[in-house]
């Protein structure tokens, strides 16, 4: 086991060092950069201020020269300056990710606490009125799209309450506080709640099938132990892989989630970041992302070896 | 839909009641909270292009003169003295000569002086050793020739030729002075002004805020105790945002249209006025390679534009018909109805200009059984990819078959400066209801904003006519003749000028929404709450 957490390290660092060299010839191959984008929106160009303002922000250099600044800097623990804000991009980039980290810590917990009781209930019953709803739930949850979702709660909180649960760094209750993170994290959460009760209720099907489960009934084991003692706990492992490819894929939901509901975290700042071609922001924001795809992966491999004891890693 | 007609015929007819809902006695305090559209790219007006940098932060700095902001058409007739205290031409009109104000500090403490107003306009004219990054305006002061100053409260413009429109270019929103001991990079993320607001914080893609400056130089101003603007990028969140109570304003001229009614549905109580907002829409057309390079193919392309449909689908009719020039009545230097009505394609006769436009393409070898196949080019945006749509539906009428080509934003001002297209579609904004500010920026040979490629040394000479006429009916008439013959050329069709919408909630007073411009009227010193 030891072997393999090292050796699976190694590969992560690997990855990360092919995702960096990939993320960043991508963004250089984009057409338009900064300067571009500031000159060319004013409607003028002065060749000789352009060529100033790619000198002075290092465009200028070749594209392997800018690459090794940036691993240097990395390795510095200096990610460099925005472009847009000119201030260090650590400094941009550090107060947003608890904002995101809060939001997709919810989003997942309310995923993994629907979307397993109600997948469990779904095939218990399988066949029956309970089962055809939870189904019907599960389909319009991954048919949503959650900017939508998310639009559509804000209008119903206007028209019902007469305010909206937009972020606020300052909340004066704990309500206020609740709701800035826990509805924009059901809006989101909802689609993998959704995945996730489908592949419980499907993977429990298959092993409530099985010849062990029969056995355990023989034996005179309730129906709450065969369910949740034997059945759920062999039936989880596809479900934790779910769980953890919806952490590396939630980003995604979480920009346009953090659009609607005006929550300034990492998610948004991408894409604004992405429009200015602030390469700094970006190149920093995609490998964090890549940092947390990659640790994800890892842990829930780990998770598989915790859980079953049948997996043996290395042996 | 009776309401929204209502509004705007209020809005452009009684242009003076908005005096009505800031009657009263001005009631001191109270933080104005407005959301922003996007995050602006920096927080220097200077090296902006947009006005989402002058919205938050006109209120930060003095111009010398301003638009008088509670007049909703900014005019010569309108501007007031802001830092300075009087001016005065010379006799020839080639000096322009400032008293400035005495005792105006600084945000930071330090002294207002005539080197401030030098040194700001020495970067803009690119003479100073100190330079922005970039510096958009910087043809507005060709005519300068230099900006003397005569002791600490007195600052000369020396122009080359007589330039009557120098003063309102200096009262644009785009032109505040800047000091001197503050480098342009601190500008750009910790701006010092001498405004009645000053400068917080600047969190991008998050908040802006802005604090009362007790040391304002004009007595009692402003009223309010700060401005917070919250960024908000989803335009249906921000309208949700006001409509729920949590902004007294919305951001200036960005409600459409079609959201008006759904914010006047659920804010029944909101003030919302719809202005003009001297943005034309209109095709630029690569006449420098084919097919467009021929005169007659440009025509046709002009007579078959049925304008009232854009208006009628985009604006539920509520935009303007003109030349370059922001049609009136929010407009001063928009042709004359009749003189307007008598260029090709602006004609009532919708069916009679087609006609003729097929027999013009007919002429260049096209026709029913051979149609020419174009790209239109526009950005990925609605207010861009809409009208595009149309347009192609319209020339199918004269055996042209157009192809949507939408460009990210990111590219379209590098594709369209290449002249990398055959069509486009295009939105052209003026800072200044100013002819000078337009013709010069938009058909002047060789202009970096002439994205089509337009050269008339013929009519280059009527624009430096028209810029030193100093009789204001002489020159509107010069401007009348140029704005015909630039729609003759077919130089850039303009399609419409649109009018957009802006909502406050009734305790908010003393916001005038400009008629003729999106850059001008922010200073938000007059600006008071009622509650």
């Amino acid at each position: 086991m030891f072997a393999y957490i090292v050796r699976r390290l190694a590969l992560m660092l690997v990855t990360l060092v092919g995702i960096s060299i990939i993320i960043f010839v991508l963004l250089r191959v984009v057409p338009g950069n900064i300067v571009d984008i500031l000159f060319d929106a004013a409607g003028f160009v002065d060749p000789t201020d352009k060529a100033n303002l790619e000198k002075e922000l290092g465009l200028n250099l070749p594209i392997y020269q800018q690459y090794l600044n940036w691993i240097d800097g990395l390795l510095h623990g200096d990610l460099g300056y925005s472009y847009v804000s000119e201030k260090p991009a650590l400094q941009e980039i550090l107060p947003r990710i608890p904002i995101t980290a809060r939001l997709a810590a919810l989003a997942l917990l309310f995923s993994a606490s629907i979307g397993i009781p109600l997948g469990v209930l779904s095939a218990v019953h399988q066949g029956s009125k309970l089962d055809y709803t939870l189904r019907v739930v599960s389909l319009s949850g991954l048919s949503l799209p959650s900017f939508w979702l998310g639009l559509l709660i804000l209008m119903a909180s206007v028209s019902l309450f007469g305010t909206m649960p937009i972020y606020n760094p300052n909340p004066k209750t704990w309500t206020e506080a609740l709701a800035i993170y826990a509805v924009p994290a059901m809006a989101v959460g909802f689609r993998s709640a959704a995945l996730t009760m489908r592949i419980t209720r499907s993977s429990m099907l298959e092993i409530l099938r099985q010849d062990y489960i029969r056995t355990a009934r023989a034996k005179g084991a309730s129906e709450t132990s065969v369910n949740y003692r034997h059945a759920l706990k062999n039936a989880i492992l596809p479900v934790i892989t779910v769980i953890g490819i919806e952490a590396a894929f939630l980003i995604g939901g979480l920009i346009v989630t953090e659009t609607v509901f005006n929550i300034p975290g990492v998610a948004r700042f991408l894409v604004e970041a992405l429009r200015w071609r602030d390469y700094p922001i970006v190149q920093n924001l995609v490998m964090l992302i890549a940092v947390v795809v990659v640790v994800a992966n890892f842990t829930v491999d780990m998770l598989y070896a915790a859980i079953d004891p049948r997996i043996r890693y290395g042996d | 839909m009776r309401s929204v007609h209502a509004l705007a015929a209020a809005a452009l007819l009684l242009l003076p009641a908005y005096d009505l809902a800031s009657a009263g006695e001005p009631k001191q305090g109270g933080i104005l909270r407005m959301y922003h559209r996007d995050s602006p790219g920096s927080a220097s007006i200077h090296e902006g292009a947009t006005y989402s940098i002058n919205v938050p932060f006109m209120p930060v700095f003095n111009n010398l003169v301003m638009f008088k902001q509670d007049v909703a058409q900014n005019s010569v007739d309108s501007i007031v003295p802001d830092l300075a205290e009087s001016w005065a031409w010379s006799s020839d009109n080639k000096k322009l000569t400032f008293k400035l104000k005495q005792g105006v500090k600084w945000h930071d403490g330090k002294p207002f002086t005539s080197a401030d107003v030098k040194c700001t306009f020495d970067m803009l004219m690119g003479k100073s050793q100190q330079k922005f990054r970039q510096n958009p305006r910087k043809s507005w002061y060709d005519q300068v020739n230099e900006v003397t100053v005569n002791g600490d409260f007195e600052a000369s413009f020396e122009l080359k030729r007589a330039q009557p429109a120098l003063l309102s270019l200096l009262a644009s929103g785009y032109t505040p002075v800047y000091p001197c001991h503050v480098s342009p990079a601190e500008m750009r993320t910790k701006p010092v002004g001498t405004g009645p607001f000053k400068f917080v914080e600047f969190k991008a893609n998050e908040s802006i805020k802005l604090t009362k400056n007790p040391d304002y130089f004009k007595k009692g101003l402003p009223h309010l105790d700060g401005i917070e603007f919250t960024i908000i990028p989803n335009r249906s969140t921000a309208i949700l945002g006001f409509v729920s109570g949590k902004f007294d304003m919305t951001f200036p001229t960005e409600v459409s249209i079609p959201l008006l009614k759904e914010v006047k549905a659920q804010a029944p109580n909101a003030v919302c006025v719809v202005e003009p907002i001297n943005v034309s829409t209109n095709i630029i057309v690569n006449s420098s390679s084919p097919p467009f390079d021929n005169l007659d193919i440009r025509r046709a392309l002009a007579l078959a534009l049925d304008r009232k449909a854009f208006i009628q689908i985009m604006f539920e009719g509520q935009a303007d018909i003109g030349g370059t020039m922001l049609p009136a009545p929010g407009g001063l230097w928009a042709m004359p109805k009749e003189m307007l009505e008598s260029i090709p394609g602006y004609g009532p006769d919708i069916n009679a200009n087609r006609e003729q436009a097929r027999k013009l393409m007919q002429k260049a070898g096209y026709g029913p059984d051979k149609r020419l196949a174009v790209k239109v080019a526009t950005r990925n945006i609605p207010i861009y990819r809409d009208p595009a749509v149309i347009l192609i539906d319209q020339m199918k009428n004269i055996y042209i078959d157009g192809e949507l080509d939408v460009v990210d934003t990111a590219q379209w001002f590098p594709k369209v400066a290449r002249k990398d297209y055959t069509l486009g579609l295009n939105l052209t904004g003026n800072a200044v209801d100013d002819p000078d500010q337009s013709f010069y920026e938009n058909y002047s040979c060789g202009s970096e904003r002439n994205y089509t490629n337009y050269c008339n040394k013929e009519i280059e000479k009527l624009f430096d006519q028209q810029s030193a006429e100093t009789d204001k009916e002489k020159r509107k008439k010069l401007v009348w003749e140029i704005d015909k013959k630039l729609q003759e050329d077919v130089a850039r069709p303009i399609i419409f000028h649109g009018r957009t919408g802006t909502c406050w909630n009734p305790y908010v007073k003393g916001i005038t929404v400009m008629v003729n411009s999106s850059y001008n009227g922010y200073r938000y010193e007059d600006v008071w709450m009622d509650k």
